[in-house]
Parts: C-alpha cells; structure tokens; sequence
C-alpha cells in the first residue's frame, strides 16, 4: 500500500533567509538605519584596526626594559606590565621578594577554588562552602599574606599592595558591611522610633557623602577619636571608613528586599508564636536576602570600583600601583599601557559580577511568576 | 484579668521597646560623648586650637580657576575660598549634568534601536564605561590622552580666537561695556521670552481647538535667537570681548576653560551616560507594546508615537533614578582631586586643610555641603514622585 509522502516544502527564498536577509532586516531596515550603520561603520573602520594593530599585532609582549618598546614604538609595551607584574597584582613587598610570591597566589588560587562552586548551579552542601568563604577563608588568606602564623617573613598591612590591596579592601569592606547592613535594614524597618530615627540618620548621612571625603575623614580624623596609643596605619583606616560607608549602601539594598517580603509572612510568623529575632532570622531575612542579592551585587561592583580612590590618600592600590610603576624612571611615558591593563583588571571583575547578577535576577523572576 | 494571666514586665513589649530604645540612646551618647572627650584631649596634646578664626583670614596661595567668584591672591579670605569651592563643585556639576543627559538619551535610544550595528556599539559602551572605576577613567583621559597629545601653549592649536592646548582652552571673554545698554538687551531678551511663551499656549489652544499642530519649538527657538541678536545690534552692542593673548610662555586675558575641567567633565558624562543610558533603555522597555500599537491604530505618526505616548510614560520611569544619577555625578566630581581642578574638596578638604591644619572644622563643613545637596535632591525626589502617583490610578 502507497504511504502518503508529503513533498518537501519549498526553500523560502534567499531574500528571506540567510546573511543577507539577515543583513537587510537589522542593518539596511530604513534610510535612517542605512545611514547610521554607515556611519556606525566607518567609526568602528576608523578606531578598530588601528587600536588592534597597536594592542595585539605589533605590540612588544617580551624583553626586560624599554629599550625593546623604543625599538618598536607602532606597538604598545606590554614588556612594562610583564616585567612590573608581580608588583602590580601583589604590591611592592612581593614584587621585591619572589620567594615569597607563592603566598598571595595560593591565597587567590583558595579564593578562586571557594569562589567557582559558589556560582556555578546545583554545587552540594552550598551553604558550607559560603560559610567557610566568609569565616574560615579570611583567617586562612590573612596568614598567608601576613605571613606570621606561617612561619615567614612578616608583610605587614602597611606593605600589601596592588591587586593584593584592592581585593582585601574590597573583601573586608562587603564582610563587616554585610552584617552592619543586616542590622541597619532591620533598625529602619523598626518600630521603635528612636531605633528608626538612628539609622535613618546614619545611613543617610554616608549615603550623602561620597567616599573621597569619608577617606580623608578616616585618614585625618580617626587617628584623633582614639586615645593616644592606639594607632592603625592607613590600611586598617581606609577599611575602617569603607566599612561605614558601604554598610549604608548594603542596608538600603536590604531593605529593598524587606519591603518586597508580603505582610502574611510576618503575621503568619508572629501567629505561630516566633519572637521578634527568631521570625527576623527564620522566615523574613532567608526570603529577603536572596530577593535582595541583585541590588547587594550591585553594591559589590561599586565598591569594588571605589575602592580605587584609596590611591588619593596614598595607598599603593592596583590603580596607583600601576600609576607609579608607569611613572618610574624605567618605564616613564608607558601610562596608556598601565591604565589599560588595570582597567582591564577592574573590567573583569565588575562584568563578571554584573552578569551573574543580572542571572540570578532573572532566576528569580521567574520564581516569582511560577507561584 | 488575673494576676497569674498578666504579662510580666520583662516580657510586655511595650515596656521592652522603651527599655531598649533608653539603652540604644544611652549607649550612642556615651559613644559620642567619649569619643568628643578623647578628640579634645588629643587636640590638645597636639597643640591643635580649633576654632573658626582661621575663617576671616587672607589664604596664601593661588586659585586658578574662579569664574563668577573674584579672586584676589593677598586679599580674599578662606570664607571666600569656601565658596570658590562650592561655586566650582556646582559648575561642574551642571555641565556635567546637561551633558550627561542629552548623550545618556542618546546612547539609550540608540541601545534600543532596531539596527543591529548601532545598538550593539551602544551595548558595549555602557558595558565598558560603567564597569570601570571612574577614577581610572579620569586619569587616563587627563594623563594618558589629553596632557600626552595636546601641544604646549606656543604650539596651541588655533580655531578663530579660541585656543587649545595642555593648559586648556582660551576663549574670548564676554565683558559688559555698558551697564544701562546692557540691562536694556536683557529686558528686550525677557520681552521676547514672554512672547514666545504666549505664543507656545496660543498654540496649544489652537491645536486642541482645530487639530492643526505647529512646530513651536523650532519657532520659538529661531525667533529667540534671532530677535535675540537683533535687540543686542538695537541696544547697541553693550558687550565687548576679551580676547586672549599669548605672551612668552601662557595667554594672558580672555576665558579660560582648564584641562582638568575639561578631563573631569569629559570623563564625568562618558561615565554617568552609561548609567542614565540604562535608566532610558529600562523606562522606554516598561512601556507596554500594547500603547503603540494602540497610537498607531489611532493613526499617529512613528515620531507623534514616540513623542506623545511613549516617552511622558517612560518619563515617570527614567526620572526618579536619574537624579539619583546626577546626585552621583555631583558626589563623583570630587574625584577633582586626583587632576587638580579646584573643587570643594581639593580646594577645602585638601589645599586648605593642609594649610591651616583645622581637620575637625573643615572636614565637617565639607560633609555639610554634601549632605545639603543630598537633601535638596532627596526632596526634588520625592515631590516628583509624590506628584507622579497622583497622576496614577
């Protein structure tokens, strides 16, 4: 018996489908379209190839000082954050001492190894590993670095550097902010109005500073709130002023994720006979948290990105590092290169964050709309 | 009720709130109250006397840069350089302001548009500028490209009478010659104003009335400057200019724009754009399909579309985070320090500080300065959003 085959249906037509279609319905849709595309074209014609040529294709990679870049001047001299590298990432003290490098770089290499599961889906036992990345890792990281407990040559706060620099700042400031934010979120969200009053003024009054002046305040000031004979070096009081600000921008972003917790939770809390702090650390703050993860990224990307004006109160920092290294005798004019690689640096993580936060974002809003 | 049911005390929470919010204020008075205690003792094993005398005395040392603000080295006091300061920080702030807005619109319409190339470029330039840290982005547009590739003053590039070169730009400086013509123009020019707005309602009225619209802003806009120029020739030119000269090393007279208000500007609105590109692409998106399909069916125009269903929806989104953009602007412009332009806190919280040595006063009139404009902008904030809901249903 016959079996009905069906011909196959014709081929859309080739001004429908494929590159040039493609190319007529997102690039030459309109006059307008046409005529930006060009535009938009012969900018990026103009710009492109001959940064490409100047970064990558006869860029000077090897060698030990200038004398390579000023033999090939067309070219940038990535020689200079060859050579200065070490330097740069993990500050003056590691970059004059190479036996000790291996300290800071097993420190990154923990963080990394703590970090990666943390993000990647469906990881087991999650909440240890997040527990062990806030408690035990920091302790484990500052003797690495410090480098006493280990039996080694002391770095003291005052000589962390660098990359090195940026990433403790960065680090301790979201660790001791992210409690101080819990705290404060809860506090404006209280009934008691003196509570409320109190950190309403405290938030407000770091959220309408901006961070330079905070620093100057930490690094001029705090040495006088303190009886004589305690004394921090700028390391310890750039955290100290870090902290308090990034706490306030933490707690607004908390409390972003408190408000959005319905009132029947509360009520179905308080109905089942839980205290104020059981129902707080129970049933409001586990739902409020992952609701406010997005907006705490946030915040982590833009301390992460300020964490640079350390360098105005003198701090080497990676930006400041990498600005002085560029400024040295050996490698004076090389700034471009310098500025570049260190953007680079900060580009990677604040992307790297931006994009995770953007995904559990929209994991959640689908959450949302599934119940 | 029994005396058995009763709540006891320590465990009503009426009384536990109030025992709580006593210690809360008495921990945080003890706090401050040791705190102030430890500083006086520590100002005065330093030999530190503060107090505001400094205020009415001549500062020592230069400022470059003080457009409506005369400044006079051996005369003027640090109240006056206070004010240098905050007038600086606002100059700043406005230019940054209106630039950032029209390139951040820009950028984010482009982001939306539904050509490929364009809104991919748009894509990468706010992924790029917000994920770098602006400090680094000031100094390498300051240091890296402008000090590097700009001439030095005798080799300034020449455009008429302006002139640019790594001190800045010079421009020919607009002067008053005479105080009565001048104040004529400017009455004409208010004249003129008031005309136009007249005529703008005029033709609201006409255009509800007969549906026939007219291009106000662009008629407005000619007759302003047009009629504008014509009051200036009949009041009989009341302004002179003074253009700058080069002398051996650097002009002397005229305008000048410095450098490092330039790199900060310039690197300020990149910046900010990025970010209010974004508050424009997520506001024009939170406009439903359904609105524009909805203008089109009533058969207006692609632009009248845009202009009168789209964007007054999308405002009420693209707003309320939007000056919270340009509140960071301001605060982001005391990164003035690392380039040296003369704003409050390089010129109050580190020249002057350096120099008298009143920590306390200065740093704390600094954070006042900041927490003013914070407020002023926190209360715009809220009427908008206040005046926005009323319209809501």
């Amino acid at each position: 018996m016959d079996t009905f085959a069906p011909k196959p249906s014709r081929k859309p037509p080739l001004s429908a489908v494929g590159p040039i279609a493609w190319v007529r319905a997102n690039l030459f849709n309109s006059t307008t379209s046409s005529l930006m595309t060009l535009v938009f074209f012969y900018l990026l014609w103009l710009y492109i190839p001959p940064f490409i040529n100047w970064a990558f294709l006869s860029a000077n990679w090897t060698g030990l000082d200038r004398t390579v870049c000023e033999a090939n001047p067309a070219g940038a001299c990535w020689t200079f954050i060859n050579v200065r590298l070490e330097q740069i990432l993990f500050g003056l003290y590691f970059g004059a001492n190479p036996d000790e490098v291996w300290r800071p770089i097993v420190g990154f290499i923990l963080f990394f190894g703590l970090l990666i599961p943390l993000i990647v889906e469906g990881t087991p036992y999650k909440k240890w590993i997040a527990l062990s990345m806030l408690t035990i890792f920091p302790l484990v990281f500052f003797a690495l670095i410090h480098g006493e407990w280990i039996g080694r040559p002391v770095a003291n706060t005052s000589q962390w550097g660098g990359f090195l620099l940026t990433f403790v700042l960065a680090f301790v400031g979201i660790l001791l902010a992210l409690p101080l934010g819990i705290l404060l979120a809860l506090g404006r969200r209280s009934e008691m109005p003196v509570i409320r009053t109190m950190c309403v003024l405290y938030i407000e009054f770091w959220r309408g500073t901006p961070l330079i002046t905070i620093l100057f305040m930490a690094s001029v000031m705090l040495p006088l709130f303190f009886p004589a004979g305690v004394e921090f070096d700028k390391v310890v009081r750039a955290m100290i002023g870090i902290t308090m600000f990034q706490s306030a921008y933490t707690a607004e972003a908390i409390r972003g994720g408190l408000a959005a917790i319905p009132k029947g939770q509360y009520e179905a809390a308080a109905a089942l006979g839980l205290g104020y702090w059981r129902r707080t650390v129970f049933i409001i703050l586990p739902q409020a948290l992952k609701i406010s993860i997005p907006g705490i990224v946030n915040t982590f990307i833009a301390l992460f990105k300020d964490t640079s004006l350390v360098s105005i109160i003198g701090l080497l920092d990676l930006l400041n590092m990498a600005q002085s290294a560029a400024r040295s005798i050996e490698w004076k004019g090389y700034d471009i290169e310098g500025y570049l690689f260190t953007g680079l640096i900060f580009w990677m993580f604040c992307y790297g964050m931006s994009r995770y936060s953007q995904v559990i974002e929209r994991k959640l809003d689908t959450n949302r709309r599934d119940n | 009720m029994s005396d058995s049911t009763r709540i006891p005390l320590h465990r009503d929470p009426k009384v536990r709130a109030w025992v709580f919010q006593i210690l809360a204020i008495l921990v945080v008075c003890y706090g401050f109250y040791s705190i102030v205690q430890t500083t006086i003792d520590n100002l005065a094993a330093r030999n530190i006397q503060t107090n505001l005398n400094f205020l009415t005395q001549v500062a020592p040392f230069n400022i470059g840069f003080s457009p409506f603000i005369d400044f006079k080295l051996g005369e003027t006091t640090y109240w006056m350089v206070f004010f240098i300061g905050i007038q600086n920080t606002i100059l700043i702030a406005v230019l940054g302001i209106i630039a950032a807005t029209i390139l951040g619109f820009l950028i984010g319409v482009v982001r939306l548009s539904p050509n490929w190339l364009a809104s991919k470029v748009a894509l990468v330039y706010i992924e790029i500028f917000r994920n770098a840290p602006l400090l680094l982005q000031i100094m390498f547009w300051n240091f890296a490209i402008f000090l590097a590739s700009l001439p030095a003053p005798r080799q300034s590039v020449e455009m008429g009478a302006f002139y640019l070169n790594n001190r800045g730009l010079h421009m020919p400086k607009p002067i008053i010659a005479d105080d009565v013509r001048f104040w004529i123009w400017i009455g004409l020019v208010t004249l003129i104003f008031v005309g136009c707005l007249r005529f703008a309602r005029w033709a609201k009225h006409r255009f509800e009335d007969t549906g026939k619209p007219l291009p106000v802003f662009w008629i407005n806009i000619a007759t302003l400057v047009l009629m504008g120029y014509l009051a200036y020739r009949i009041a009989g030119s009341p302004l002179t200019f003074d253009v700058p000269v080069l002398g051996r090393f650097n002009f002397s007279g005229g305008g000048q724009i410095p450098l490092p208000l330039f790199s900060l500007w310039f690197a300020l609105v990149l910046y900010t754009a990025a970010f209010i590109a974004e508050n424009v692409r997520a506001g024009i998106q939170s406009v439903s399909h359904g609105q524009s399909e909805a203008a089109s069916a009533l058969g207006l125009t692609r632009a009248q579309t845009v202009k009168l269903v789209v964007i007054p929806q999308a405002l009420r989104v693209i707003i309320p985070p939007t000056i919270s953009q340009y509140l960071n602007l301001t605060k982001n412009s005391s990164l003035a320090v690392a380039v040296g332009y003369e704003e409050i806190v390089s010129l109050w919280a580190g020249i002057t500080l350096n120099q008298t040595g009143q920590a306390l006063i200065i740093i704390a009139m600094t954070i006042f300065v900041y927490e003013c404009l914070s407020l002023t902008t926190s209360a715009i904030l809220n009427w908008y959003n206040r005046r926005v809901q009323l319209t809501e249903r």
